[in-house]
């Protein structure tokens, strides 16, 4: 027996309302790579990645066929680069122009991992790891970095902070031909998460297996459809539609994670149940929050939405899927999403109040497009105040913002496809370099304390 | 396996014969049929058993989405469970 309700709407989701696997991304440990030099282990890299993940886009390609949901993005992400390159930190670069080429050679569209964990501190391979980042980035097309500052068991490391300021600033410069885009593919972590599959932020932690894959599902779109039938509804009722939705989206996401990983022969890891936003009409989490009843996103009563709507979906997916990990909530890019776009251009959403909602979703500062000229301290003192979030609420946050090399309030950035478009947004102008010169370590909070 | 077909579009006469006979060749049982028409909107969902069919799933869709374009309706073929998993628990 069928039920032609159930296999209509399943159809009308992916049809009009842009359900879809934003991402299967394969997790590859690296730690057997490590080699006496940088160019054998370079050679070990990319044989290893493109042996392990040979099949996963014909994989995907055929399970979307089969189930008739479009799967967007296929991805690998690996060990923090930095973990195996400790013995000759300032040629990692080899090890990224090794990852770019293996991507290319996969046709996977990112891939991840090109990272340090120095939360607690930087050692002196860690710090020559970071000043590689900004021509590894501008070297390659396809490889994405993250740096973990802080976390809530052991503070911020702001030495890394204060390093992390200069290595944005220097990234958007050395691709300042493209807006910067080099920032596009650094992320700045506190408490990162070690099976994330969403970019820039992927890597693969040294606590997972030797290979796994993991599933990223998305559909903003479905969530606002299923809203739209409902405008009275009060936000109890709300709430529990988007539980549901988020059930049906994730469930999909499970499905497909499970065959994959049978498929490639390697283990299933999480699903990521976020709603992640595209540029595209119809795939917003910004619209999702006017449908609540907002007048436009980043007015009074943002934050309280976005609290309901990511909570919600955590609790419609955590009972859709048999592992859950990631991120899983509700992302809030700027430059990806139409109707955060919208919304800056018509100075309706600040920074601050990004901020604001950082405290209740599920990442950070993400894909904000601030002046060329805002000062290395500044974006520093951007990150701590996340880090700081991230810290104190026992959750991830993350900054990820581009200083456009010769652009200010005003002006527009167009990075196209996935990544969007975005106005130049205003930074505060009050002057942190002293705070930020003081190094050292924020100490974790008394309630990390918990042994 | 079992797949689920779905077909829809303007009506006209002919759909369902063209859609069966395509099966039939195919070596796909139909195990249930349901149709509605809106207006003049065509709606049919078949649920198909596909263990004696013994092409390529991703060719037989192709082959579907065309006999679609020729009839002018949306054909398509998906594996059943993706349904199962959106809506049972």
């Amino acid at each position: 027996m069928f039920n032609s309700y159930d296999i209509l709407e399943t159809i009308g989701m992916i049809e009009r309302e842009h359900l879809d696997i934003r991402t299967v991304t394969m997790g590859i440990s690296l730690l057997s790579c490590i080699r006496e030099n940088a160019d054998a282990t370079a050679k070990a890299v990319y044989e290893r990645v493109t042996k392990c993940a040979e099949r996963l886009v014909p994989v995907a390609e055929s399970l979307s066929r089969e189930y008739g949901i479009p799967i967007v993005n296929k991805r690998v992400s690996v060990t923090p680069v930095s973990l195996i390159t400790a013995s000759f930190p300032k040629e990692s670069a080899k090890i990224a122009l090794a990852l770019d080429r293996a991507a290319r050679e996969l046709g996977i569209d990112f891939l991840g991992g090109y990272s340090a964990l120095v939360h607690k501190g930087t050692a002196e391979y860690e710090a020559d790891f970071l000043e590689t980042i900004p021509e590894a980035l501008a070297s390659t097309e396809r490889l994405c970095s993250s740096v973990n500052v802080g976390s809530s068991k052991s503070g911020i490391n702001m030495d890394a902070v204060r390093m992390m300021g200069r290595i944005v600033k220097k990234s958007a410069e050395l691709t300042r031909a493209q807006d910067g885009i080099g920032c596009a593919k650094l992320v700045v972590f506190c408490n990162a998460v070690e099976d994330n599959p969403f970019m820039a932020g992927a890597f693969h932690g040294v606590g997972e297996a030797d290979a796994v894959v993991n599933v990223g599902v998305s559909g903003p779109g479905v969530v606002h459809h299923a809203l739209s039938h409902q405008p009275d509804a009060d936000l109890t009722d709300a709430a529990e539609i988007i539980k549901r939705t988020a059930f049906k989206i994730t469930r999909a996401g499970q499905l497909i994670a499970k065959e994959a990983a049978k498929r490639l022969g390697v283990r299933f890891g999480i699903v990521d149940l976020s709603l992640a936003p595209t540029p595209a009409r119809g795939d917003s989490v910004a619209h999702i929050l006017e449908e609540l009843g907002l007048g436009v996103v980043g007015c009074h009563g943002t934050t309280a939405a976005l609290a309901m709507l990511n909570d919600a979906v955590k609790k419609g997916g955590v009972m859709a899927s048999s592992r859950v990990g990631g991120l899983s909530g509700a992302f809030i890019p700027v430059s990806e999403d139409i109707g955060m776009i919208e919304s800056a251009e018509r100075g309706k959403i600040t920074l601050d109040k990004l901020e604001a909602m950082t405290c209740v979703c599920s990442v950070g500062l993400d894909m904000i497009a601030i002046p060329g000229d805002t000062p290395e301290s500044t974006i520093s003192a951007i990150i701590a105040d996340e880090a700081a979030i991230g810290m104190v609420n026992n959750k991830t946050t993350a900054v990820r913002v581009i200083p456009v090399p010769h652009k200010t309030v005003g002006d527009w950035v167009e990075f196209g496809g996935l990544l969007g478009r975005a106005p130049i947004m205003p930074v505060h102008d009050g002057d942190a370099s002293k705070f930020i010169g003081r190094g050292g370590l924020i100490p974790a909070p008394i309630h990390s304390f918990k042994n | 396996m079992k797949a689920v077909v779905t077909v829809s579009g303007t009506d006209r006469r002919g759909i369902i014969a063209k859609v069966s006979v395509f099966l039939s060749e195919k070596k796909i049982n139909i195990e249930d049929i349901s149709q509605t028409i809106m207006g003049d909107c065509f709606a049919m969902i078949m649920m198909v058993e596909m263990s004696d069919c013994g092409e390529d799933f991703a060719l037989l869709a192709e082959e579907m989405e065309a006999l679609g374009r020729e009839i002018g309706m949306s054909v398509r073929i998906q594996h059943a469970d993706i349904f199962d998993a959106m809506h049972k628990i």
